[in-house]
């Protein structure tokens, strides 16, 4: 009975992790094949001859093939952008968040509820709806084509979720451990800082690894709101990629550059696996 | 250190529910102040009025002479020790010992002696680096006492801090914390609902009942002197007997048999239809195991036991009577006043373990007629107090006072006097 139930999770496991990961693999195995290979009709699955090219012609090492000159260029700007409006856009989103999360926790205020109703309608607009308006807007006041106009706005639609999933955790915190802050001699700010935001570091970390990854991946605003690659962040330049032949896309440098902005997102998940889970379940078993 | 004084103290929360009325308590410095009384008392909020975490709505509260009403709680000085612990997670027994220390920006080396200092006292020294979460209840209890005493604390605030614990490491902590007190010398408050605690700890204990004070007294004047019912089923275990009386010169009738009580305490009865008496279980006892020139007639009586607990050095026997109702609303009431639900009327009578009194046996019973208390039933007052050994006790009716705050209460929260705390 056990052994059949264990080969049973088995076979659940494989089947599943075949599912998520075949796409990845596919992709991999897609960036390390040449034009040749990634244009024939029906391609194999593993690449017959792996070539490192893609990834020269992307990052600009070696010998690049010939008119993809500027392609290196372009991604590594554009990766320069994706890195800091994400990180800018996840830092302020956070600082905000767990100030408005705590106010929403802990104090009593006329429209609390309505702070709270707003907070989750701004997170059920679809993000297509407010293209136009905010091209329109930030044109008019120069914020087009520039790294706040892409950042207000991922601020935006990720402060909802984030002041929803800290102030979920700052419920959590009995309220104790304030007052005894505060009997100990510690003003309103210290005792926030020194206790409050300690114990909820891992809803923090959790709303910061959700806003950065919404930021990262983002592409409807990224492609309307910027024209160069002065502001353009990955998602969006990818699709100014060119290859030799104008009727067939290059996938190999596609999925060579897919690779590459995938693997800081892989980096981040593992390093803070352990607080993603624990800030993910805190709110259910008591600590 | 410093006396803590409380005068008029008034608490009105938003919504209008009198949670504290007009309560005025000294509590002199270094003295060991006990706030008892049922749940929903108030007494909780009377602490956290003292400590600066409830806002005062009326009334003067001075710490050392200096009044504190509007100074947050860190500006008055004093060190609390909560229900639960509230110690804090993310720090090490030793950071949370040093915690306020280290917000008053004490130097590293003043910080490690007196957190040394505290553990050694506290016996936490080999427990310092560990976390909060792996300490069992009693060493979590300890390091809240030492993040108490690290610093000099003006006074020290207790709210029930052994009502987590299982019964033998409450024993055990409420010497403890007696031991600390009396070390230290230092002005402590201590609320908690159990009576135990209350007699054990206190030099003097105040009984409150609806936010309003019925008696601040030492446990012993409490226990010999109660102001009036509610104090009297209040304090004591298990608790004083309440049984309709009649007085007639110096007799007193009972429902099982009449006895005669002191000139001077009958006098102060006299002319009362129906009275309540009073007689804690302890002042019965078998007559045949009491000294035989003590055993009249008039201080004996015989009943039918209904049920024996034989505890070894001492037995309850439980005799059911009859109680007229004028006097059962009143018991009823009181008894649902102290978070008990009266089944039947009955006396528990405390027996010598040498008694060999069974179930069922008719037996005879010595009543110690000197320590009868009698009680008006309109009003629950003690008619029979000797005020010189009763402590403080407000002017007015506090009983009755306290029965109308309690449907003040009611009419905001009903079901208030049943919360926790």
């Amino acid at each position: 009975m056990k052994n059949k139930t264990t080969a049973g999770t088995w076979i659940g496991f494989v089947l599943i992790l075949v599912w998520c990961l075949l796409p990845v693999v596919w992709i991999i195995s897609l960036s390390f094949k040449g034009p040749g290979e990634t244009g024939a009709g029906s391609p194999q699955f593993l690449p017959s001859d792996p070539t490192l090219q893609n990834y020269r012609d992307i990052l600009g090492i070696g010998s690049v093939t010939s008119g993809q000159e500027a392609t290196a260029g372009d991604f590594i700007a554009a990766l320069r952008n994706s890195f800091f409006i994400s990180l800018i856009a996840t830092f302020l989103a956070v600082i905000f968040a767990t100030l408005a999360a705590y106010a929403i926790a802990r104090l009593e205020f006329r429209g609390k509820r309505l702070v709270l109703t707003m907070a989750l309608a701004i997170a059920m607009f679809p993000v297509v709806s407010l293209v136009g308006p905010l091209f329109d807007m930030w044109r008019t006041i120069g914020l087009f084509n520039t790294w706040p106009g892409l950042i207000i706005p991922y601020m935006t639609f990720t402060l909802p979720l984030a002041i929803w999933t800290l102030s979920a955790f700052f419920r959590e915190i009995p309220w104790e451990m304030e007052q005894a802050a505060q009997v100990d001699g510690a003003t309103s700010w210290q005792a926030f800082r020194k206790v409050i935001v300690p114990l909820a570091a891992p809803g923090v970390f959790t709303a910061a690894i959700l806003t950065f990854f919404f930021a990262w991946n983002e592409f409807v605003l990224a492609i309307s709101l910027t024209s160069t690659t002065g502001s353009r962040t990955v998602p969006a330049q990818l699709s100014f990629f060119v290859g030799p032949d104008p009727f067939n896309p290059p996938y190999g440098t596609l999925a060579a550059a897919s690779v590459v902005v995938t693997v800081p997102i892989i980096v981040i998940v593992l390093l803070f696996q352990r607080k993603i889970v624990a800030g993910l379940t805190s709110g259910a078993v008591k600590g | 250190m410093a006396a803590i004084e409380m005068k008029n103290i008034v608490k009105q929360y938003g919504d209008g529910f009198p949670a504290v009325n007009d309560v005025s308590i000294d509590v002199e410095d270094g003295e060991f102040l006990i706030l008892v009384g049922p749940s929903g008392c108030g007494k909780s909020t009377l602490l956290r009025m003292i400590v600066g975490l409830e806002d005062i709505t009326d009334g003067d509260m001075l710490i050392g002479g200096k009044k504190v009403n509007d100074l947050a709680p860190r500006d008055r000085n004093l060190s609390m020790v909560f229900q639960n612990y509230a110690l804090y997670p993310h720090l090490t027994v030793y950071e949370n010992i040093a915690f306020p220390l280290r917000l008053a920006g004490k130097p590293d080396s003043e910080v490690d002696e007196k957190v040394r200092e505290a553990s050694k006292t506290l016996e936490l020294d080999e427990h310092l680096e560990r976390k909060p979460g792996n300490l069992s209840g009693g060493q979590r209890q300890r390091v809240a006492m030492g993040r108490a005493i690290v610093r000099d604390a003006e006074a020290f605030l207790f709210d029930e801090p052994l009502s987590n614990l299982d019964a033998k490491l409450r024993g055990q902590m409420r010497t403890e914390i007696s031991r600390l007190q009396k070390r230290l010398g230092i002005t402590t408050v201590y609320v908690t609902h159990d009576q135990t605690e209350a007699m054990t700890l206190g030099d003097r204990v105040a009984v409150l009942k609806r936010g309003v004070l019925q008696q601040h007294a030492t446990p012993r004047e409490l226990y010999e002197n109660p102001a009036n019912l509610f104090v009297a089923g209040f304090i004591g275990s298990p608790p004083m007997n309440f049984v309709p009386a009649k007085v007639d010169g110096n007799r007193v009738e009972l429902p099982f048999g009449t006895v005669t009580i002191p000139e001077e305490r009958a006098a102060k009865a006299q002319g009362k239809e129906l009275l309540i008496a009073g007689i804690r279980p302890q002042h019965f006892e078998d007559a045949s195991v009491v000294d035989s020139d003590k055993v009249t007639d008039d201080a004996t009586f015989k009943a039918t036991v209904d049920v024996v607990e034989w505890l070894g050095n001492e037995a309850y026997a439980y005799i059911p009577f009859e109680a007229p109702d004028e006097v059962r609303e009143q018991l009823t009431q009181l008894e649902k006043d102290l978070d008990g639900e009266s089944l039947r009327t009955q006396l528990v009578v405390s027996l010598d373990g040498a008694s060999r009194i069974a179930e069922g046996d008719e037996a005879t019973i010595w009543v110690d007629a000197r320590k009868i208390h009698l009680f008006d039933p309109a009003t629950g007052e003690n008619l029979t107090i000797d005020s010189d050994n009763a402590g403080l006790i407000p002017g007015g009716n506090a009983m009755a006072k306290a029965e109308e705050v309690g449907k003040e209460q009611d009419d905001v929260k009903p079901g208030a006097d049943t919360a926790t705390t």
